[in-house]
């Protein structure tokens, strides 16, 4: 309760602080212990959460806030992310002395308020509202750099996340009304919406169709992905990697929420459908987009869009590759940093982030053009990484359940975007160098370095070994997933 | 009555389409929210003062606040005053006529509870969603895209109408506060981008592709 409350009220004080910090070089460093508290009270919370259930019900029905799996999961991919990020954001500011930062570091606060919010939200609007707010939280951000094509990146972001979002409001309160239609008492918290067993099935169906559109575009999902390439493109290494690890997760988080819903009011099978056809979409088209693409960040803004693809897809396969699907959460997020800084790196020493100018990282920035490398290799699911088991887990539950369609159209794209991917990702780190050498202070250092290097050893260490709490939360996720299906094996292993 | 004050809102979306001067267009937008935030009121469904407060609210946060953050940049920011559309006004009525139709037909299909059925509620509020879109989809300057958007809230405002009290007093005041501090965000940009290109014309926006 209290790890709960802190979780929520330390961004507000942290974004109070930064507002008030007049010197632009001591401001940032906000960020690094607002994630270590984040992080702190976020595993207090993950620890305490059975003694805590009875606190959780009156939590639940005052404010609609409870700490579930499924979102304790998601809030931890956030948190790790946002500490490795906070911690990357002093050094990288101090590089950018030149630009005031006291909008970027406010904004940061405040997103990681809201995708908390969201991830501990019990309730269709509320979890809207959050998201919403979230995703205004992030505009000043892309728009940090103050140039022309920062800007545009900006509106772009605005407009197709605004019209996103609204078409998720109008699929909650589509939601509401299968409710009404169906002669109950609207209520939006999950648990009630859920007790009714059946609501009116065309409101249930349009309205999971516009939360699945809504949602999908905050996640990325093709094709309303328009967005992501210009935002991930403009913004600095850090922010790349706040949206790709952080925004889309919590979005994730939402759609899973609603399908489990859905599922639990009979509608399953449709929505698998969608997410299936959704998800190999966003594969195919970021398949197409990855070969010849010679913008290093747009390349991620790709992989990003994969990676969401893939999510979208497990799913859609149910419950049995529920955990496969939330280690690929975490493996996504963790790996998104350590690409994104690295990046970031790079761009900064070569002032380009386009190949051929850029060429040969290995040799001037060792460090940064290794991880580059590695973080390739994590992103598209190569052993040992953790990638690889939960892409793995996917096609086994796709295989199972005799999804052979599923499992092949996934495969392929693997392969092709591990192709696309590999060509550009070479080309920047191997190869000769003809430029010069980068001033002294844009080289590789421990400041610049530590944080993705950490970033990309925790996506390996989850791929050699998996924690046994979070063996226990994915469980505890998958027996609490709200199907149909789910219901009726528990209700034959509990008759005698 | 009801169905009365629907269709104004709907002949309303007509009236958007069809004004070439932003000034016009973002008064008339603030006038469609006033007149879908006022229904709860007119309707009387709101007996509490939960909702007066909460129709009052929406009130001048629609009707007042929104519309003189978007004159106020319109103002200093000194841009020329037509729309600008990529499509010509005849067809963007015609479009509006299309998508009101299609509003009609999507809203008699769904099943209704028995108190809403026959109103307009369902129609006008997709014919307005769809007015909005079209609106954000096919003007040039970042201001009427912006104003769109708005409209494209209030049509969902309408579909909210049906929810009496299904959705919470802290979500329904959140909501409002999203709208506004979505609003001011694309003012603050859309200073920007006039300080950048010297006009709110998104053609320029376009240096970004693949």
């Amino acid at each position: 309760m209290i790890a709960i409350a802190l979780l929520l009220l330390a961004p507000a004080l942290a974004a109070l602080v930064a507002a008030l910090i007049r010197d632009n070089a001591r401001r940032p460093w906000v960020l690094p212990a607002l994630g270590a508290v984040h992080l702190a009270a976020t595993l207090v919370a993950i620890a305490t959460r059975p003694i805590a259930a009875h606190l959780d019900d009156a939590l639940v029905a005052s404010l609609w806030l409870r700490m579930d799996a499924l979102g304790a999961v998601v809030l931890l991919a956030l948190s790790v992310l946002f500490l490795l990020v906070g911690c990357y954001a002093p050094g990288y500011l101090r590089a950018r002395a030149e630009r005031p930062n006291r909008v970027l570091v406010v904004c940061a606060a405040v997103f990681l308020g809201l995708a908390t919010l969201a991830t501990l939200s019990q309730h269709l609007g509320l979890m809207w509202a959050a998201i919403e707010g979230a995703t205004l939280a992030c505009a000043p951000m892309i728009y940090f750099n103050h140039n022309q094509r920062s800007l545009e990146a900006t509106w772009k972001y605005l407009m197709v996340g605004g019209v996103g979002i609204a078409l998720a409001l109008l699929g909650t309160f589509f939601m509401a009304y299968a409710a009404i239609a169906s002669g109950h008492p609207v209520e939006l918290t999950y648990e009630a919406l859920i007790a009714h067993g059946t609501l009116s099935e065309p409101w249930v169906r349009v309205g999971f169709v516009l939360l699945l559109v809504g949602y999908g575009t905050k996640m990325g999902l093709a094709p309303m992905h328009a967005w992501k390439p210009d935002a991930y493109g403009e913004t600095p290494g850090i922010v790349g990697a706040l949206l790709a690890g952080g925004m889309t997760s919590v979005a994730f988080l939402a759609l899973a929420r609603v399908v489990g819903l859905v599922d639990a009011l009979g509608q399953g099978a449709f929505a698998r459908q969608a997410l299936t056809v959704m998800g190999l979409l966003s594969m195919a088209w970021a398949a197409v987009f990855m070969i010849r693409q010679n913008d290093i960040k747009r390349m991620l803004a790709y992989s990003s869009v994969e990676h969401m693809g893939i999510l979208a897809v497990g799913l859609a396969l149910g419950p049995a590759a529920l955990p496969a699907v939330l280690l690929h959460l975490l493996g996504n997020a963790w790996a998104k940093s350590a690409l994104f800084l690295a990046a970031g790196n790079i761009h900064r020493a070569y002032a380009s982030k386009h190949i051929p100018a850029v060429s040969g990282a290995i040799l001037r920035l060792p460090i940064s053009g290794g991880i580059f490398l590695l973080g390739f290799l994590a992103a598209t699911g190569t052993p040992p990484f953790a990638l690889f088991l939960s892409e793995l887990g996917m096609v086994q539950a796709a295989a199972s359940a005799g999804a052979w369609w599923t499992a092949s159209i996934f495969l392929t794209c693997l392969a092709v975007i591990f192709i696309g991917f590999s060509a550009t990702v070479l080309a920047a780190v191997l190869g000769d160098s003809d430029a010069p050498e980068p001033e002294p202070h844009l080289g590789d250092s421990w400041r610049t370095t530590a944080v993705p290097v950490v970033g990309l050893a925790l996506v390996l260490a989850l791929g050699l070994w998996m924690p046994a709490p979070l063996r226990h939360l994915f469980d505890e996720a998958v027996a609490a997933w709200p199907s149909r299906t789910a219901a009726v094996s528990l209700s034959q292993e509990t008759l005698p | 009555m009801v169905d009365l004050i629907l269709a104004l809102v709907m002949l309303l979306n007509f009236a958007l389409l069809g004004s070439g001067r932003i000034r016009v267009l973002i008064r008339t937008a603030a006038m469609q929210g006033m007149v879908i935030a006022a229904l709860p009121l007119a309707l009387g469904h709101e007996h509490g003062t939960r909702g007066v407060v909460l129709a009052l609210i929406a009130l001048v946060i629609k009707g007042f606040v929104i519309p003189a953050i978007l004159l106020r940049a319109f103002d200093r920011l000194n841009i020329r005053r037509e729309v600008e559309p990529f499509i010509g006004y005849s067809a963007s009525l015609m479009l509006v006529a299309l998508g009101t139709a299609g509003g009609v037909l999507v809203g008699r299909h769904l099943p209704l509870a028995p108190e809403h059925a026959g109103n307009l509620a369902v129609a006008a509020a997709l014919a307005t969603v769809f007015a909005g879109f079209l609106l954000l989809i096919t003007r040039r300057k970042a201001i009427t895209q912006a104003t769109g958007y708005l409209i494209l809230e209030n049509g969902i405002s309408i579909f909210g109408l049906t929810l009496v009290g299904g959705v919470p007093f802290l979500v329904e005041t959140t909501l409002l506060l999203d709208l506004v501090a979505g609003v001011f965000v694309m003012v603050i940009v859309m200073n920007h981008i006039h300080r950048a290109f010297t006009t709110l014309d998104t053609r320029h926006l376009a240096s970004l592709k693949e």
